[in-house]
């Protein structure tokens, strides 16, 4: 095929139509490479994570053999939230919709046998964000692969969390605090590395619109602009290495105009409102991931078309990374089977639709342009009254929505007026409200994690704590708690000399809401 | 008649999520659902322990508890919950619990005591109908 | 309530509560919730063991951190090991009675340190708060439970009366969004006995406390003492807090202690008594007046040739003059 592109029947097609500003060009809304995907597919990144650090290694190396180009890693949820897998509020739930990391031994099973100078690896981490990107770094020095070579993302967005998906930790602004620091050793040491990943996916999943999810997850992104610039970071020193992560839900065009939209604001406000001059900090790169809120446990075959649409307007939106979810993740974590035609489903759109032998191929369709205009108009509006309840500042304005609960209301509010659509009938769900006949029970095998695999991972703590230099954990640990009452101070190398000792996951949090104290959240229903 | 009409006294539900997880959309629907429906709901929201239920349900007196579960730990905790409830004197209050819960786990659920189960995707109109059963079926 | 079974007597079941037993506490509550017979016979059991409790009304605007606050407070307590109760009111859905009552987030750790904790709603029907608070708070009183902190959201008249309806009214506002200003409007600077400044560690925050002065300079100056009326002993102290972080909650628990010592010291504590007995006597009597009310209303008839005023009056005056209802 060479770099002819042809159509099926032959015809030969350019790069791209339409005319400017055209892809590559600023403000990028139709794409941020001139060549998109004739010349790079975008990373087909799947999502995986179960058990014990060895269980997910599985996987992993079972996705990478199958074409997967990156791996992402779904932390279990004591591990999210800062707890050890022998903490009485994780019983019940250790690897049990992620895996559980408690100490680098964990880590260092989790990628045996990966090269991590070559992969990329995706890490979804919020609240202990700095502790698991400490212990990747640690595992690949102990390998022989130095900090500076390592790439991936970490997601890192804690902002995020106050508004939608409640793993947070600490209060807002010692939390904004750690995730500078991070900014700050990653734009040091490790060049290559995303340090936040600024997630619409879980503000849409706990129930936004896609106005919403584009608002907020910008809104968010600027306030993490201004946070690094207060602690003393050049804006381009940074900036090229935030990535955003979005949702691609149903409704086709809304969420192909959301990523359009995404990147001229962006664009626009980092070059125009924060000084950028660097053209990569004025380049939106995102993840996408499928809505997992969208699947259906009823006919859950079904899922895979919605996947597969979903995927589609991920691409045809312009997204640098993907994830395809599987269609029995209404019910349990996916199987492998599962995971396999979602990955397919990715293939079929790189391979046999055509879609990428054309830059933006919407580009110029009236009513995309006009979808795209209308959610960044709306957007808008979000940061108008963000900026005027932060006085001119949008990371005042989010913390001031986040004490007040209002994004929570925002969202709540859209999800139950979804809810109510569908209970009317007024909105369609196959399956579930319409069309129903033919869901001769759910979907047969799931992959179910029992409670043996968290009374082994609690042994496998166990042997840690015991092996471990007591001495030496204490010590570390104590330097992360003078380096966490000194605001001047940046967290890693501490966190990084614990991770190190084996201190675990939940003792670091301990000593860190030792200094910062714990959140509790507005209740907004 | 003195005072306020008897008779007319709402449903009081607790509603929770017991564990780490913090999915709390389904929960919040619920929420609104339930209020709709006309009962009053008292939301104890993210991170609640069996010992933090088992106290709202018995100071608020409440008729029905539900537990929302997205951590796949429900066949592990529903029960704890069951089991709290009857220690603490209140085995008459039904447990329903609500989030991803597969099919083939039900029997299992219903065998450890739980009211109810209002798995994915089920309608505003039936999870009314599921709370109001388990309340009506107390003692029954 | 359908099926509730094997329904304890209001007797037995006060002697369990003052025993010590939650749950009987939590069902008299319901009872008393709920009107009628049992509700009047709890009011007959509990009246005379009640008065020793402290009454401590905490209202505010919505937003402005009452619930964390009363958390705080009563973990405090719990921890001095008192035996603090509270009863925390939100408004019912006027479309359908329903409620969501989510003021127990806010106070985990009362939760946590045995503080008992019941959430209330106004429930639609008029003045049926203000029926139903006095007879819960009395339950709590009898029972045992020492302060009974009673928070509701300072937005209606009839929550405003009810936190006011206390020994210790404390009204809190936030710095910034000219909450004292909003606070004056919505009448909750009049029946403040403390304020508190939540969230002083917000910019505004003496703004914030310049305005009460301001405020309080000028009821002073107008004559219209600040407090409950006469008894008004001094001008109401303003506290700040951050009850998220603990910060001057015990500066609160002080001044609420020391309001509370002022009033046993003098006349003080009787009055407000007095007045709330009368407060209540008046809630149930205009209740009994609106329903005796709402029976004659059937023989009104639009075409009989009287002006309202004229109907109302011969309604009046018969109902009045004969058959006075119970």
């Amino acid at each position: 095929m060479a770099d002819q592109h042809r159509t099926l029947s032959g015809i030969p097609v350019d790069p791209v139509y339409g005319e400017g500003p055209l892809p590559g060009e600023y403000p990028y809304t139709r794409g941020i490479h001139a060549g998109m995907y004739r010349n790079r597919l975008w990373t087909m990144r799947m999502f995986a994570g179960f058990g014990t650090a060895g269980d997910t290694n599985g996987r992993f190396r079972e996705l990478l053999r199958s074409g997967g180009t990156g791996l992402s890693t779904a932390f279990d949820m004591p591990t999210l939230m800062g707890r050890d897998s022998d903490h009485p509020l994780a019983l019940g739930e250790v690897g049990r919709a992620g895996v559980a990391v408690d100490t680098v031994e964990d880590m260092a099973d989790l990628f045996a046998d990966i090269d991590l100078g070559v992969v990329t690896t995706s890490m979804t981490i919020n609240g202990p964000a700095p502790i698991l990107l400490a212990m990747y770094v640690a595992v690949a020095e102990q390998g022989g692969v130095e900090r500076g070579r390592l790439a991936g993302t970490l997601q890192n967005d804690i902002l995020k969390e106050y508004q939608a998906q409640k793993e947070y930790l600490f209060p807002p602004r010692p939390s904004v605090r750690l995730v500078t620091d991070v900014i700050r050793f990653t734009a040091a040491e490790m060049p290559r590395w995303n340090p936040v990943s600024i997630s619409g996916y879980h503000i849409r999943e706990a129930g936004s619109t896609a106005a919403q999810e584009l608002a907020f997850t910008l809104a968010n992104g600027f306030a993490y602009v201004e946070a690094a610039v207060a602690a003393g970071l050049d804006v381009d020193d940074f900036a090229p290495r935030l990535s955003f992560f979005f949702n691609s839900h149903s409704d086709f065009f809304e969420e192909i105009g959301k990523f359009r939209a995404a990147r001229r604001i962006w664009a626009r406000w980092m070059r125009e409102r924060y000084g950028a001059t660097d053209e990569r900090s004025l380049r939106l790169r995102s993840h996408t991931q499928t809505a997992g809120v969208s699947l259906t446990a009823q006919q859950p075959e079904v899922n895979i078309a919605r996947v597969a649409i979903q995927a589609l307007a991920g691409v045809l939106g312009g997204t640098q990374s993907l994830h395809t979810d599987s269609y029995d993740e209404a019910l349990a974590l996916p199987t492998e089977e599962a995971a396999r035609i979602a990955l397919r489903t990715q293939q079929v759109i790189a391979h046999e639709s055509g879609v990428v032998d054309v830059a933006d191929p919407l580009g110029g369709s009236a009513y995309v342009e006009w979808m795209t205009d209308e959610l960044e108009r709306r957007a808008e509006e979000v940061f108008a009254r963000l900026d005027d309840e932060g006085a001119g500042s949008i990371l005042e304005g989010v913390y001031a929505g986040i004490e007040s609960g209002w994004f929570m209301g925002e969202i709540a509010e859209s999800a139950y007026r979804f809810e109510r659509e569908v209970n009317a009938g007024d909105r369609i769900v196959v399956g579930v409200n319409a069309f129903t006949e033919g869901d001769e029970g759910r979907a047969g095998r799931l992959l179910r994690i029992g409670q043996d695999t968290e009374d082994l991972q609690r042994r496998r703590l166990a042997g840690v704590r015991h092996a471990r230099n007591g001495a030496a954990v204490r010590e570390t640990l104590s330097r992360v708690a003078v380096d966490a009452e000194e605001p001047e101070a940046n967290l890693m190398p501490a966190i990084l000399e614990a991770a190190r000792a084996r201190a675990t996951v939940g003792e670091i949090v301990n000593v860190l809401e030792g200094v910062f104290g714990t959140y509790v959240e507005t209740a907004v229903v | 008649m003195d005072g306020p009409e008897e008779g007319a006294t709402p449903i009081r539900v607790v509603l929770a999520k017991l564990g780490l997880d913090g999915h709390d959309r389904g929960l919040k629907v619920v929420a609104r659902i339930l209020r709709d429906a006309g009962m009053e709901v008292v939301y104890l929201g993210l991170r609640q322990t069996t010992a933090t239920i088992v106290d709202a349900v018995e100071q608020e007196d409440a008729d029905v508890v539900g537990i929302s579960m997205h951590n796949a730990g429900h066949l592990t905790l529903a029960p704890l919950i069951v089991a709290a409830l009857v220690a603490a004197g209140l085995g008459n209050v039904p447990v329903v619990i609500g989030g991803v819960v597969p099919d083939e786990d039900v029997g299992e659920l219903e065998a450890a005591g739980v009211g109810a189960v209002i798995g994915p995707g089920t309608s505003a109109t039936e999870v009314v109908a599921s709370v109001r059963r388990v309340v009506d079926g107390r003692h029954g | 309530m359908a099926g509730t079974g094997e329904e304890r007597k209001p007797a037995e079941l006060l002697a369990a509560a003052r025993g010590g037993q939650r749950r009987a506490v939590a069902r008299l509550l319901t009872l008393v919730e709920r009107g009628g017979g049992a509700a009047e016979a709890i009011a007959a059991a509990t009246h005379p063991l009640t008065g020793a409790a402290h009454i401590v009304g905490i209202t505010g605007a919505p937003g402005t951190g009452k619930s964390t606050l009363t958390g705080a407070l009563t973990t405090l307590l719990a921890a001095e090991g008192r035996r603090p109760a509270v009863v925390a009111v939100d408004p019912s859905s006027p479309l359908t009675g329903g409620a969501i009552l989510g003021d127990r987030v806010r106070m985990e750790a009362a939760t946590g340190a045995g503080v008992f904790i019941r959430s209330m709603a106004t429930r639609g029907h008029a003045g049926g708060l203000a029926l139903a608070v006095p007879g819960v708070v009395r339950v709590l009183d009898a029972c045992g439970f020492d302060p009974v902190l009673v928070e509701t959201v300072g937005v209606g008249q009839i929550e405003v009366d009810v936190a006011a309806a206390a020994d210790t009214a404390v009204v809190v506002v936030t710095p910034g969004w000219g909450d004292a200003i909003q606070a004056n409007k919505a009448g909750l600077l009049e029946v403040a006995d403390l304020f508190v400044v939540n969230k002083a560690d917000r910019p505004g925050a003496s703004d914030a406390r310049r305005d009460l002065d301001l405020m309080l300079d000028l009821s002073e100056v107008s004559g219209a003492a600040a407090g409950t009326g006469a008894d008004a002993e001094s001008r109401p102290a303003i506290i700040e807090t951050t009850a998220t972080e603990g910060e001057g909650v015990q500066d609160l628990l002080r001044a609420v202690d020391a309001h509370h010592r002022a009033l046993k010291a003098g006349p003080g504590l009787q009055a407000r008594r007095d007045r709330r007995f009368v407060a209540e006597v008046r809630a149930r009597l205009e209740h009994v007046l609106i329903q005796a009310a709402d029976d004659v209303l059937v023989d009104v008839d639009s075409r009989s040739g009287a002006t309202p005023v004229e109907a109302a009056r011969h309604l009046a005056d018969r109902f009045l003059d004969t058959d006075t209802p119970r």
